[in-house]
């Protein structure tokens, strides 16, 4: 009986890996295919490289001084790790607020649509100058960017759990807390997750937006000044940087909630 | 002892209107007794049952149990819900240790009194597993094992097996009332058939509906242990017809009459 379950596990997994290879492998010969092509047709049709750099010249221009470029990469990491670490201990409080009284809610939620709807790129130049021209407008920008969605996802999460689990609570007089603490936080985790996974990502623009405004680094920095020299194949680099850093770290978040919190991923259900 | 005293319920719904779900209920429960109630649908079972849980203030009348009125939810009482509600991040063990975490009840034993109940209810085996992977009837199992943890000396049951197959649940009404009679308590039991009601009880209690009543209180004379050969004595078959006939009463008339 073991062996027979063992039998049907391992080709379970099996069956996993071959298609989680075709998952990775088929979209990555599609991208070797699309760089191939572009490589090809700047060379092709002359395309000069401050409109659009080849590959080559990409990697080039940013392996070059890549030690700079690490630097500008780690500087905007930190921006943006502070920023999201803001944002989730500032939701979270927040969420836990606003879902626990509806007048907190009323009177909580139109001021932060409110500060949802100021343009972040606008409000950037106005925090330097308040904030002084430092690494904290940044990371204010990122958190301001950040943190709504996440404050909406754990709000949405402590709000939808079913009301026989809050009613166990209350048989067995379960205190506030421990109601928060052991029924509504657990259960919200799942929302939390997507939230944080939105959040990261918006992290990184926020980042960015912030270094666009006021920075004499990252790679944001980078971009603004590689293009005000028409350095262009540079600021190709940092972009597809930035755009790695964003991956990297979604795929950390996902990687957290699926160790941690392995109910909350429903990876196991999904076999196709 | 459960003595309900004269109680009634109203709800006020959003528009402002009164909704009466319990009229004037009087019942008092001996200790040990298995009580089932039966009735229509939104006759005010679940709100008999979470008043006397302590989970909502009656609006008029009162409640005592051993002699001390009910003001709010007291921890000698296991509630079993109509779904499982097993709490999906938990493993089932966790889950049975649940209410004794709340109340800070955990002990060297706890781990082990909880296994013991997991095998009174078949499920060993699952302790570690989630409860998504476990198929409906032994979440509900998983459930019932969760509610009888602390040893409460009044178990409410809101058709705990609503939602099981037929075969299942036979099987889990005689294995309730094998654990009933190794642990007695007191039992108050919602169900929607008739046949369990009565194969359950000591005494069945009908209710009718609009506004929430008891029609009637009917006492089952059948030895213990139950068994469903029982089913086929006429004893039996006189308490579910004198139910049949408070709950259908005036459709059967009314059918009988076209005939
Ligand atoms: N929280 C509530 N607010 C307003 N009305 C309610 C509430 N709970 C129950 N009711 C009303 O009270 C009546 C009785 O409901 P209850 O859930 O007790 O019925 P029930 O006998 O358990 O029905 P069922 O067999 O379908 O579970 C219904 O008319 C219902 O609409
Ligand atoms: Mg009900």
């Amino acid at each position: 009986m073991a062996t027979a379950r063992e039998e049907r596990q391992r080709s379970l997994s099996l069956r996993r890996f071959v298609l989680s290879s075709r998952d990775v492998l088929l979209p990555a010969a599609v991208l070797v295919l699309l760089v191939v092509m572009w490589e090809g047709s700047v060379h092709l049709f002359d395309i000069k490289p401050f409109i659009l750099p080849a590959p080559s010249a990409i990697w080039t221009a940013t392996t070059e001084i890549w030690s700079t470029v690490m630097g500008h990469t780690m500087a905007t990491l930190n921006t943006v790790l502070i920023g999201f670490l803001v944002s989730i201990a500032v939701s979270l409080p927040l969420a836990v607020l606003i879902t626990s009284s509806p007048y907190v809610s009323t009177a909580v939620y139109p001021l932060l649509v409110l500060t949802q709807s100021i343009p972040k790129v606008a409000l950037a130049p106005i925090l330097v100058i308040a904030l002084g021209a430092n690494e904290l407008p940044r990371i204010v920008v990122t958190f301001l960017v950040a943190f709504f969605p996440l404050v909406i996802s754990m709000a949405a999460g402590l709000l939808s759990v079913p009301s026989d689990l809050i009613e166990l609570g209350r048989s067995y007089r379960a205190s506030r807390f421990q109601e928060l603490y052991r029924i509504r936080l657990p259960y919200a985790v799942p929302f939390i997750f997507s939230g944080l996974k939105v959040a990261i990502a918006l992290a990184v623009v926020g980042a960015v937006v912030g270094e666009f405004v006021a920075a004499d680094r990252g790679l944001g920095y980078l971009i603004t000044s590689s293009t005000a020299f028409f350095k262009t194949p540079l600021a190709f680099g940092a972009m597809i940087l930035l755009s790695l850093m964003g991956i990297v770290l979604f795929q950390i978040v996902v990687v957290i909630e699926r160790v941690f919190f392995p109910w909350s991923s429903g990876q196991e259900t999904v076999v196709v | 002892m459960i003595e309900i005293d004269r109680l009634s319920k109203t709800f006020r719904s959003r528009d402002g209107a009164d909704v009466v779900a319990l009229k004037n209920i009087s019942l008092a429960v001996r200790d040990h007794e298995f009580i089932t109630l039966v009735g229509a649908s939104g006759c005010g079972k679940s709100t008999l049952l979470r008043l006397v849980a302590g989970l909502l203030p009656p609006t008029a009348g009162a409640i005592s149990i051993d002699g001390k009125p009910v003001s709010g939810p007291r921890r000698d009482i296991g509630m079993v819900f109509q779904s499982p509600t097993l709490l999906p991040w938990a493993t089932i063990l966790d889950n049975v240790l649940f209410p004794l975490k709340l109340t800070h009840q955990i002990t060297e034993g706890s781990r082990e009194k909880a296994r013991h109940l997991i095998a009174l209810a078949g499920l060993s085996g699952f302790e570690e597993k989630y409860p998504k992977e476990l198929s409906g009837g032994m979440q509900q199992r998983a459930a019932i094992c969760r509610a009888l943890i602390t040893e409460p000396a009044t178990l409410l049951m809101d058709e705990p097996f609503g939602a099981l197959d037929a075969l299942t649940r036979e099987e889990m009404s005689l294995e309730l009332l094998r654990i009933w009679n190794e642990q007695p308590k007191t039992i108050l039991f919602v169900t929607h058939s008739i046949t369990e009601a009565v194969l359950l009880a000591d005494r069945v209690v009908v209710m009718s509906p609009r506004p929430g009543q008891i029609a009637d209180v009917i006492d089952v004379p059948l030895d213990r242990p139950r068994n469903f050969d029982q089913e086929a004595r006429s004893e039996f078959q006189d308490c579910t017809h004198r139910i049949r006939e408070l709950i259908f009463g005036n459709r059967a008339r009314r059918t009988a009459a076209v005939a």
